[in-house]
C-alpha cells in the first residue's frame, strides 16, 4: 500500500472537478453531498485506489481525538466523503470495533471476546490474524455520537438496493428532518416504490412541513400512532399559529381516543403473558400436587434445572443458540423427569400420606439441589443467549407491538396445556392416574400397578416443571435461585384455581397474570403484588377449594 | 457541583511509599538465615476475617469477593506478610441472613480474635453488624457503594457514597446529555429509597426540575415481570423531552428488566439507563447484545487501561484460573481497602485496633485508575468517578470520568437532616456525626439502626 501525502481529500479534489484549495473544501463538501445524493443508489463507488488511501487515513485520524464534538465533525466528512467504505467505517465505529493499534494503523475488530481479538485492516480489509487487546485503542464513542452515526446511516441507507436497511432508515429518520434533508426527500419520496417506505418517509417530511407552519402537513400525520408524530402534533398545537393549532388538536384527538383502546390490548397481552409463565410453573404441580397430593417444595428446583439444562445445550452447541433451545425441550424434560423419578424412589415414596414430612423431606431436598448448582456449577448467573427469531417484537401498530419472547412462551404454555390435557385424557396413563388417584385400592384390585403410575406421574408433572425452565430461560435469569422465585406462585396458582383440575390451573394461572397487570399501572408492582394475595386469601375462605373444586366422591378422599 | 463539594486531594496526605516497604520485607524474609525464618513462623499469624455470604442470594455478589481478599492475602504472603508475620484468612458464611452476619460477626472478633475483617454487602447486613464491631472494637472494610448517611468508629467505607457516584452520573446526564425527564427506578429497599430521595432533592432544588418531569418507581427484589413498567417508561420517554433512566434495580432483577427494554425497541441512544448496581460481575450472567450503550456510574471499570490494571485482571484470572474471569468495582475497593490497612499496619508497627485507626487516616494508596486513594478523616475515600457505556463484550466503555478523585461524603447536602453534619474521627472531635449548626455531637446510634434495618 502506497500512501501519498496529500493536503486534503483526493476525493473531494476529483469530484469537485478542479483542484479546489483548502478555503472552497467546504464548497466541494456540499457539491459533493447534492452529487452524492442525487446520483447514489444508481452509481458504483468509484474503485479505491492508493491516493484514496491517503484521503481515507486522514478521515479516520480525525476521528482518533478526544473530544466527542470534534469526533462528531469527523463522522460528518466521512459521510461526506464518497468513499465506498464509508458505511463499514460507520457501522464499525457504531459497534466499538473501529480500533486502533499501537503503531498507528486502523482495524477493524471481528470478534472482542477474551484477550486476543482477530482483526482485519481498516483501509485494505486484509485480514491481519490476532491480536491483544492491550495492543489496540478502541475509539470511543458515546450516546450522543451513537445519535448520530444511525442517522448518518440512515441517510446512506435510503438510496440502499435493499429494501429492509430503506425501511429501517424510514423509522429512523421520522422527526429527524432538517431543511438540508427536506429536498432531496421529497424527490427520493417520489422514486420510492415500496408503500410502506413512502408512507413513513412520507410522514417524516410532514413533520417538518408541520414545524415550518404549513396546515396541511397534518392530513398526512391524521391517524399515526407513532409518539413522534404525537410529539410534533402537540408541539404544534402550543404554536402561536391558531389555525395549525386548531388543526393540530383535531388530529391529535383521534389519536388519543385510537392509543386508549391500544393501551387496554397492550394490557391484556401482558396479563396473559405474565398468567402464561404462571401457568407453566404451575401446571406441573398441578399433577404432582393437584392429582398426585404430593406437596414437592422442590418443584422449583426441577424448573431451575429445565433452564440449566438449555445453558448446557447451548454451551454444547456454541453459535447455534436457536437449535439449542429447541433440542433443550426434549432434554429438559427428560432431565427433570429423571430428576423427579430419583425423588420419588428416594423420598416421596416412603412418606406416602404423611404431608408434613413430605413437604419438610422434599424443603431439604430443594436447598440440596440449589447447593450442589451453586458449588458444581457457580453461584453466579449463567447466560443464556436469546435466539434471533425470538428477540424483539411484533408490530401491529405504531403504539401496540408484542414482545416475540413472551409471544412464544405464552404460546408454549398452551401447546404444553393441551399436551397434557391429551395425556391425561386419552392415554392409558392418563386413564389409570385417574384410576389411582380416585380410589387407589379399587384401582389395584383392578390389575394397575399402582407404584409404577406413581412414577410415571411424577415424573410427567417433573418433566413438564422442567419444560418450564426452558421457557423461562427466555424470560429470567438462570441462576440458583430461579426455582425459589417460583415455587410461591406455583402453589398459589394450583390452590386458587382448585386442587386436581388441570383446567382450573389455566384459568386461575391467566386471570391471575391479567389482575396483575391491570393493576400494577395505578398499585405500583409491589402493592399490586400484596393486593392479588390478600384477594386470594379471601377467595380462599370464600371457596375453600379453589374455581373449579373437584366434585363427586374423588373429592371426598 | 460546585468547586467546594468536590474536594479535591491537594493536600500531600502522608504518602509513604508502598514498594520499597514491600521490597524489604521481602529482602528480610528471602536473605534470612534458616533459625529466623523459623522464629518468623513461630510467631502468631495476624488473622484477617472474612465475612462474605457464601451461600444463598447474596453468594452470587460475594463469594467473589471472599475470593478476592483470599488472593491480596496470599500476594502479601509472597512479599513476606506484614511486620514479618504471616497472614491468615479466616472465613465465615453469614448466607445471606442479616441477623446472622451479627452472629458470624462476633464469632470472628470475640472467638477467632481476628485483627481486620472484610466484608458486608448489603446495606442491611451492615447495619446488623455495627453494634457489633462498636462494641468489641473491630475494624470493618465496607467495599460496596452505599446511600451514605452513617460514619462509625469501626468502619471504613471504601465504597463509593452517593456524592461519588449517583450525584455526579446524573450531573453527567444533565451536562452531557442534556436530559430533562427522569424515571428513578429501584429496588424497593433502603440503599434505592435514600439515593432516590438524595437525587429527587437535587434534581428539584439545585435544577429546577418540575414533579412532572420525575417519575418513581419501586419493585420488589427478583422483579421479573417488567412489561408494564417499560411500557410506562416508554411512554413517559416519548413526550418530545430528553428522558433517562436512573436505575438503583438490585441484582437479579436487572436481566429481565433490560430484556423487556431491548425487546420493547427501547434503545440506549433514545432512553439511555444509568444503573449503579450493574458491573462486570451482574453482566457476565447476561446476553449484552440488548444492553449496548446503557450506562453505569463506579469508580473502577475492568476496561480501565492502565498497568496496574492489567496487572490486577491477570494475577485474578490466574487466581481463580478462569480466562473469563472479571474484576468490578467492589473488588477494587478491596484492593484499595486492603492496602491502606496493610499501610496503616506498616505505619502504626502494630495491629492493634486503636493504633490503626489513629495511622489509617491521611493513608495514600494507588488505586487501580491510575491515581490515588486516599482515607479521610470521615471513614470515606477520595475516588474518581466514571461514567461507562456497555458494549457487546460484557465490558464497558468509559466515556467521561470526573477531572480529579471526589472525596465521600457520609452525609448528603442534600437531605433536610444530614445536611448539617459532618463526620471527623481525628481527635479532638472523634465524631461520627457532628452537628455544625447546634454544636453538637450525636453519638452512636448503631444499635437502633440495626434494630430498625431488621425490623423491616
Amino acid at each position: 500500500m502506497r500512501i501519498f501525502p496529500l493536503p486534503w481529500p483526493v476525493a473531494v479534489k476529483a469530484s469537485a472537478g478542479s483542484a479546489a484549495g483548502r478555503p472552497s473544501r467546504c464548497l466541494a463538501l456540499l457539491i459533493l453531498l447534492l452529487s452524492l445524493c442525487l446520483t447514489a443508489g444508481a452509481a458504483q463507488a468509484q474503485s479505491s485506489e492508493a491516493g484514496d488511501d491517503a484521503a481515507a487515513l486522514e478521515l479516520l485520524e480525525a476521528l482518533d481525538v478526544a473530544s466527542y464534538p470534534a469526533k462528531g465533525e469527523a463522522i460528518d466528512a466521512i459521510v461526506q466523503s464518497d468513499d465506498p467504505r464509508a458505511r463499514d467505517w460507520l457501522s464499525a465505529l457504531l459497534d466499538g470495533r473501529l480500533q486502533r493499534t499501537d503503531d498507528g494503523r486502523f482495524v477493524v475488530v471481528l470478534d472482542n471476546r477474551g484477550r486476543e481479538w482477530p482483526v482485519e485492516d481498516a483501509l485494505s480489509g486484509e485480514a491481519l490474524g490476532e491480536m491483544s487487546r492491550r495492543e489496540l485503542d478502541r475509539i470511543g464513542i458515546n450516546n450522543a455520537l451513537r445519535n448520530q452515526l444511525r442517522s448518518a446511516i440512515a441517510v446512506v441507507d435510503l438510496y440502499s438496493a435493499d429494501l429492509a436497511l430503506r425501511r429501517a432508515s424510514a423509522e429512523r429518520l421520522l422527526g429527524e428532518v432538517d431543511a438540508d434533508l427536506a429536498e432531496p426527500l421529497a424527490g427520493v419520496i417520489e422514486q420510492e416504490e415500496d408503500r410502506r417506505v413512502r408512507a413513513r418517509l412520507t410522514q417524516a417530511l410532514a413533520i417538518h412541513r408541520l414545524e415550518q407552519g404549513e396546515v396541511d402537513a397534518v392530513a398526512d400525520l391524521k391517524g399515526s400512532l407513532h409518539p413522534r408524530v404525537r410529539v410534533a402534533l402537540n408541539r404544534a398545537v402550543m404554536g402561536d399559529d391558531p389555525v395549525v393549532a386548531d388543526a393540530a388538536q383535531a388530529a391529535l384527538n383521534s389519536i388519543e381516543q385510537n392509543l386508549r383502546i391500544n393501551r387496554g390490548l397492550e394490557t391484556l397481552y401482558f396479563g396473559l403473558s405474565l398468567g402464561s409463565v404462571l401457568v407453566l410453573a404451575a401446571i406441573g404441580l398441578a399433577i404432582t400436587f393437584g392429582v398426585m397430593g404430593v406437596i414437592n417444595m422442590a418443584h422449583g428446583e426441577l424448573i431451575m434445572l429445565g433452564a440449566y439444562t438449555t445453558w448446557a445445550m447451548q454451551q454444547l452447541l456454541p453459535g447455534q443458540p436457536g437449535l439449542a433451545l429447541i433440542l433443550s425441550i426434549p432434554a429438559g424434560f427428560m432431565v427433570a423427569a429423571l430428576a423427579g423419578i430419583a425423588i420419588e424412589r428416594g423420598v416421596i415414596q416412603f412418606l406416602k400420606g404423611r404431608p408434613l414430612e413430605t413437604l419438610l423431606a422434599t424443603f431439604g431436598i430443594s436447598l440440596i439441589l440449589q447447593q450442589l448448582v451453586r458449588t458444581g456449577i457457580s453461584p453466579l448467573n449463567r447466560t443464556v443467549i436469546t435466539p434471533e427469531w425470538m428477540s424483539g417484537s411484533l408490530v401491529i401498530n405504531d403504539a401496540l407491538s408484542l414482545t416475540l419472547n413472551r409471544m412464544y412462551v405464552l404460546g408454549f404454555a398452551l401447546v404444553v396445556f393441551a399436551g397434557l390435557m391429551l395425556v391425561m385424557r386419552r392415554t392409558r396413563l392418563g386413564l389409570e392416574v385417574r384410576a389411582v388417584t380416585q380410589n387407589r385400592a379399587m384401582a389395584r384390585s383392578m390389575g394397575i400397578r399402582a407404584t409404577r403410575v406413581d412414577i410415571l406421574t411424577f415424573a410427567l408433572g417433573s418433566g413438564v416443571a422442567g419444560l418450564a425452565g426452558v421457557a423461562l430461560s427466555q424470560l429470567t435469569n438462570v441462576g440458583p435461585n430461579l426455582g425459589q422465585n417460583y415455587i410461591i406462585d406455583s402453589f398459589m396458582v394450583v390452590v386458587f384455581g382448585g386442587v386436581g383440575n388441570l383446567w382450573g390451573t389455566l384459568v386461575a394461572g391467566l386471570s391471575l397474570g391479567v389482575i396483575n397487570q391491570v393493576l400494577e399501572p395505578w398499585a405500583g408492582a409491589v402493592l399490586a403484588k400484596i393486593i392479588v394475595l390478600v384477594f386470594i386469601i379471601l377467595f380462599i375462605q370464600k371457596r375453600p377449594r379453589g374455581l373449579f373444586p373437584q366434585k363427586g366422591r374423588a373429592a371426598e378422599g | 457541583m460546585n468547586a467546594s463539594r468536590r474536594k479535591v486531594l491537594s493536600r500531600p496526605y502522608l504518602r509513604t511509599n508502598l514498594r520499597p516497604s514491600q521490597l524489604a520485607a521481602a529482602a528480610l524474609v528471602t536473605t534470612a538465615s534458616l533459625g529466623f525464618s523459623a522464629q518468623v513462623l513461630a510467631e502468631d499469624p495476624i488473622k484477617v476475617g472474612i465475612l462474605h455470604s457464601l451461600s444463598g442470594t447474596m453468594a452470587i455478589s460475594e463469594s467473589t469477593l471472599k475470593d478476592t481478599v483470599e488472593m491480596l492475602i496470599e500476594q502479601q504472603n509472597e512479599q513476606g506478610g506484614l511486620l514479618g508475620r504471616q497472614l491468615e484468612a479466616v472465613v465465615v458464611d453469614p448466607a445471606s441472613n442479616w441477623p446472622l452476619f451479627a452472629e458470624r460477626a462476633r464469632e470472628l472478633l470475640a472467638q477467632h480474635e481476628v485483627d481486620v475483617v472484610f466484608g458486608n454487602w448489603t446495606s442491611v447486613s451492615r447495619k446488623a453488624v455495627l453494634p457489633v464491631f462498636e462494641e468489641l472494637n473491630g475494624l470493618l472494610f465496607y467495599p460496596v457503594q452505599y446511600e451514605g448517611e452513617e460514619s462509625s468508629e469501626n468502619v471504613f467505607y471504601t465504597g463509593a457514597a452517593p456524592n461519588q457516584q449517583a450525584i455526579p452520573a446524573v450531573e453527567y446526564l444533565l451536562n452531557e446529555v442534556g436530559v430533562e425527564r427522569w424515571v428513578l427506578a429501584g429496588t424497593d429497599y433502603v440503599y434505592p429509597r435514600t439515593t432516590n430521595r438524595i437525587l429527587e432533592a437535587f434534581l428539584k432544588e439545585e435544577h429546577g426540575v418540575a414533579d412532572d418531569d420525575i417519575m418513581i418507581n419501586y419493585t420488589p427484589f427478583g422483579h421479573s415481570d417488567w412489561q408494564n413498567i417499560v411500557a410506562e417508561i416508554r411512554r413517559f420517554g416519548s413526550e418530545g423531552k430528553k428522558t433517562a433512566v436512573v436505575s438503583t434495580i438490585n441484582g437479579d432483577a436487572n436481566v429481565p428488566f433490560y430484556r423487556e427494554l431491548a425487546n420493547q425497541g427501547i434503545d440506549a441512544a433514545d432512553i439511555p439507563v444509568v444503573a449503579f448496581s450493574v458491573g462486570e460481575q451482574e453482566l457476565s450472567g447476561i446476553d449484552t447484545a440488548p444492553l449496548v450503550g446503557h450506562l453505569a456510574a463506579w469508580n473502577y471499570f475492568m476496561s480501565v487501561d492502565t498497568d496496574e490494571n492489567y496487572d490486577f485482571i491477570d494475577a485474578w484470572i490466574d487466581y481463580t484460573g478462569d480466562e473469563e474471569a472479571v474484576t468490578n468495582d467492589p473488588m477494587e475497593a478491596h484492593y484499595i481497602g486492603f492496602n491502606m490497612w496493610a499501610e496503616a499496619v506498616r505505619k502504626a508497627g502494630t495491629t492493634d485496633v486503636d493504633a490503626i485507626k489513629e495511622a489509617i487516616i491521611g493513608v495514600t494508596v494507588p488505586n487501580l485508575t491510575g491515581g490515588y486513594a486516599a482515607m479521610m478523616p470521615n471513614h470515606h475515600i477520595t475516588k474518581p468517578v466514571l461514567i461507562g457505556e456497555v458494549q457487546d463484550n460484557g465490558q464497558f466503555d468509559i466515556v467521561w470520568q470526573t477531572p480529579s478523585t471526589v472525596a465521600g461524603d457520609a452525609w448528603s447536602d442534600y437531605l433536610p437532616g444530614s445536611r448539617d453534619l459532618i463526620a471527623d474521627w481525628r481527635a479532638p472531635m472523634r465524631c461520627g456525626n457532628f452537628n455544625v449548626a447546634t454544636g453538637s455531637c450525636g453519638g452512636s446510634t448503631a444499635a437502633e439502626e440495626a434494630e430498625a434495618a431488621l425490623a423491616e
